[in-house]
């Protein structure tokens, strides 16, 4: 078991896990009193905050001033769950709920939510004890993705079979990715430790923020989405203190993203259009479909979506269900549909599915082609399903130690976050959820996006932590859409191609999802997530999501070109590995 | 006395108004934090005290607000259960349980019921501690 000196790499000055900061949320004061004695005897240091809006409040003064929020679900002030998507996007900390309520509909919502554990009341000392596997896990997952996973203990990522994208080749059988990230981890190892921030547990996270965001992708439409390269958009955005790592994952994210976006916006095109119009005018559809993908890539917790959904059709109620709803639907939408119906146009198999052969698809970014399913897709739908898978494969990755396709569904209780729930609108579910294929995939996507979170986190630009992703999802969407819808379909065509492509897509978008969490705008947080994926390793790694083949043989024939493409692509710009396979696409080895 | 105190503690548990996580909250309990289980039993019956007063002056309005009835009971039952208050814990559940089925009548009976469960525990527990001091 790791040691806590071995976590987090070098410059974890405490003893981890005791001196883990645990910021506590929960109106009641008895509970309060409770937890904070019982985290105390865990040797934890504890902050305790009997209302949101002052335990948000908190969190932003002191973005690495705490390494895990436990909140109540049922608070007066604000709902836990819209805290808890408040957090995933603006600090892309571990969340955990609790509640006395063990319902499994509200275990699920915790789950779809993003949440990394639910934790019914009353709480054991036992159950605190373990939290701080979250942490190390959220940071692995981050560090994993960042191109350059600089930080994060290595042995926790050997220990990760789902890690896969470190080594770079994203080959997801996960013989290969633990080879390769073993090899990654360990080179990082040596390397991180220099780094500041990164090899520590607290190194501070990269926020892409939407001024970032926007630059980023203005550098990226400047030099065309399938010829960016890091080094190059680096050197366009000339930001202080981003590295091209920084840029790698988050533009590996941002293809995948846009790939997404290609998938899921057929489904979400209703959905997305009232989305978006309560969103922001200014972005039109291309919102909506942004706030899907987002949501989809995890970022955006289905809470937020839902938020954003509300919105945009003019609702105030309580949301959160929505995106869970939308995006179950979207999800079969989009695991079936997306290559080829959802675009509509026809050019729908563009995206999803390989069919198109469009190179583009691989960088996530199509050309002609895309910009013009995006359109169509008007990315809400994809965002729904996405954000279930993801959500699942978050939930499945991370039972994925422990046992995975069980866990996808049965899970979500108390503790069973992982991977209880797949469907729930998890964000970055996409591709693989497609029943069946989500709950397997949930476990292996977990991991991903907890590798998102790892990547801008691996980013640790000070200066960046501060990014608000707010915008980015929307610049985002706004040219990116057909890349979006690219990078969303491509990652699911493949997956269809075979399970492992749907794992390996699942985990795209999960990672996508996950990172997005670090930025803070929700509607963002799906492009985000679908950036990091790219920047970061995308764990394809095939955790052995037994994807139900169902959902993919539709589209699978389309997939399968992509599946070159892609991995020509990839090579090509050598963002992957040479042995990259669709599968392998690891977005670690984006090479500027 | 400390025989005084165990028989106290025991007579509370046979009658089922502690349950085994008051036993979790006097684990936590060390030299450090001597009487932490007494303060937290303070702090619940001070937060309780006000849960139930709003519950009261709810009903009183007569207008049976059920969604807000069942918040209150959630915190309610929160805290109980939390401490370990066992009896409460369970009218906290009927109670919500009759807001669930909107039986104003129901909830009427039981929060007496809950009323007289959550002195008696208060009474009891005041004993033991005093008890153990």
């Amino acid at each position: 078991m790791l040691t806590p000196g071995a976590v987090g790499g070098s410059s974890n000055s405490d003893p981890f896990p005791s001196g883990l900061r645990v910021l506590v949320v929960d109106d009641d004061p008895t509970c309060l009193m409770i937890l904070e004695r019982m985290l105390k005897t865990c040797l934890y240091r504890v902050t305790k905050c009997n209302r949101a809006e002052i335990a948000l409040s908190l969190l932003r003064k002191n973005k690495n001033g705490f390494d895990i929020v436990i909140s109540d679900v049922h608070m007066p002030d604000m709902n836990g769950f819209k805290l808890l998507e408040h957090v995933g996007l603006e600090m892309d900390l571990p969340v955990i709920m609790m509640s006395a309520d063990d319902s499994k509909s509200v275990v699920l919502k915790g789950v779809t939510h993003g949440a990394v554990d639910y934790l019914i009341k009353p709480v054991r000392i036992e159950a605190l004890k373990n939290i701080w596997q979250h942490v190390v896990r959220k940071k692995q997952n981050v560090s994993e993705h960042s191109g350059s996973v600089e930080e994060t203990g290595g042995d926790r990522q050997q220990q990760r079979d789902d890690d896969d994208d470190d080594g770079g080749d994203n080959n997801n059988s996960s013989s290969g990715n633990n080879e390769g990230n073993l090899r990654k981890r360990k080179e990082e190892e040596q390397g991180g430790d220099d780094k500041e921030d990164t090899s520590s547990l607290k190194k501070p996270r990269v926020v892409w923020s939407v001024e970032l965001h926007q630059q980023f992708v203005a550098a990226v439409n400047h030099l065309g989405v399938d010829k960016a390269v890091p080094k190059k958009i680096l050197e366009m955005m000339n930001v202080q203190g981003l590295t091209r790592e920084n840029v790698a994952s988050h533009l590996q994210k941002y293809r995948i993203y846009l790939k997404r976006l290609g998938g899921v916006s057929q489904h979400q095109g209703n959905i997305n259009h009232s989305f978006m119009t309560g969103q922001d005018p200014s972005y039109g559809p291309l919102n909506g479909f942004d706030l899907q993908g987002l949501a989809t890539a995890g970022q955006l917790q289905a809470q937020s979506l839902a938020q954003l959904q509300a919105v945009g059709l003019g609702q105030s109620s309580s949301p959160l269900i929505k995106p869970g709803i939308t995006s179950v639907d979207q999800r079969s939408f989009f695991t079936f549909q997306n290559s080829k119906s959802r675009f509509g146009d026809g050019h729908g198999p563009m995206m999803m599915n390989g069919g198109n052969k469009q190179t583009s698809l691989l960088h996530g970014v199509p050309t002609g082609h895309m910009r013009l399913q995006q359109q169509q897709m008007a990315g809400m739908r994809v965002a729904g399903p996405s954000m279930q898978q993801q959500q699942q494969s978050m939930l499945s990755r991370r039972s994925v130690p422990e046992t995975r396709s069980s866990r996808v569904l049965p899970g979500a209780t108390h503790s069973a976050f992982n991977n209880s729930f797949p469907l729930a609108s998890a964000p970055g579910m996409m591709s693989v959820s497609d029943t069946k294929g989500v709950n397997e995939f949930c476990n292996p996507s977990y991991d991903i996006l907890n590798n998102f979170p790892q990547q801008q986190h691996h980013n640790n630009n000070n200066s960046v932590n501060e990014w608000d992703l707010r915008n980015v999802g929307m610049v985002f969407n706004s040219h990116q859409d057909n890349t979006t819808s690219a990078a969303f379909s491509t990652s699911e065509a493949y997956s269809s191609s075979s399970t492992h492509k749907r794992k390996r897509e699942a985990e795209l978008v999960v990672e996508h999802g996950q990172n997005q969490q670090q930025p803070q705008s929700r509607s963002v947080n799906p492009m985000n997530q679908i950036y990091m994926n790219d920047g970061g390793s995308v764990r394809m790694k095939t955790e052995t999501v037994t994807c139900p083949p169902q959902a993919t043989t539709m589209f699978h024939e389309q997939y399968s070109n992509q599946d070159d493409l892609l991995s020509a692509l990839l090579k090509q710009e050598g963002l992957l590995d040479t042995e990259f396979d669709f599968e392998g696409y690891s977005f670690d080895n984006i090479l500027v | 006395m400390q025989r005084q105190v165990a028989l106290i503690k025991q007579s509370l548990f046979d009658q089922g108004y502690l349950d085994e996580q008051f036993i979790e909250l006097e684990e936590l309990q060390d030299d450090a934090n001597p009487n932490f289980v007494e303060e937290v039993a303070t702090l619940y019956f001070k937060d309780s005290a006000r849960l139930i007063s709003n519950i009261e002056q709810a009903l009183e309005r007569g207008s049976f607000d059920f969604n807000r009835l069942d918040n209150y009971m959630h915190q309610f039952k929160g805290s109980s259960t939390s401490i370990g208050a066992s009896k409460v814990k369970t009218e906290c559940t009927m109670f919500r349980e009759y807001c669930r089925v909107g039986n104003a009548e129901g909830c009427l009976r039981t929060f007496k019921q809950l009323k007289k469960e959550h002195a008696t525990l208060r009474k009891k527990l005041e004993q033991y501690f005093q008890a153990s001091k």
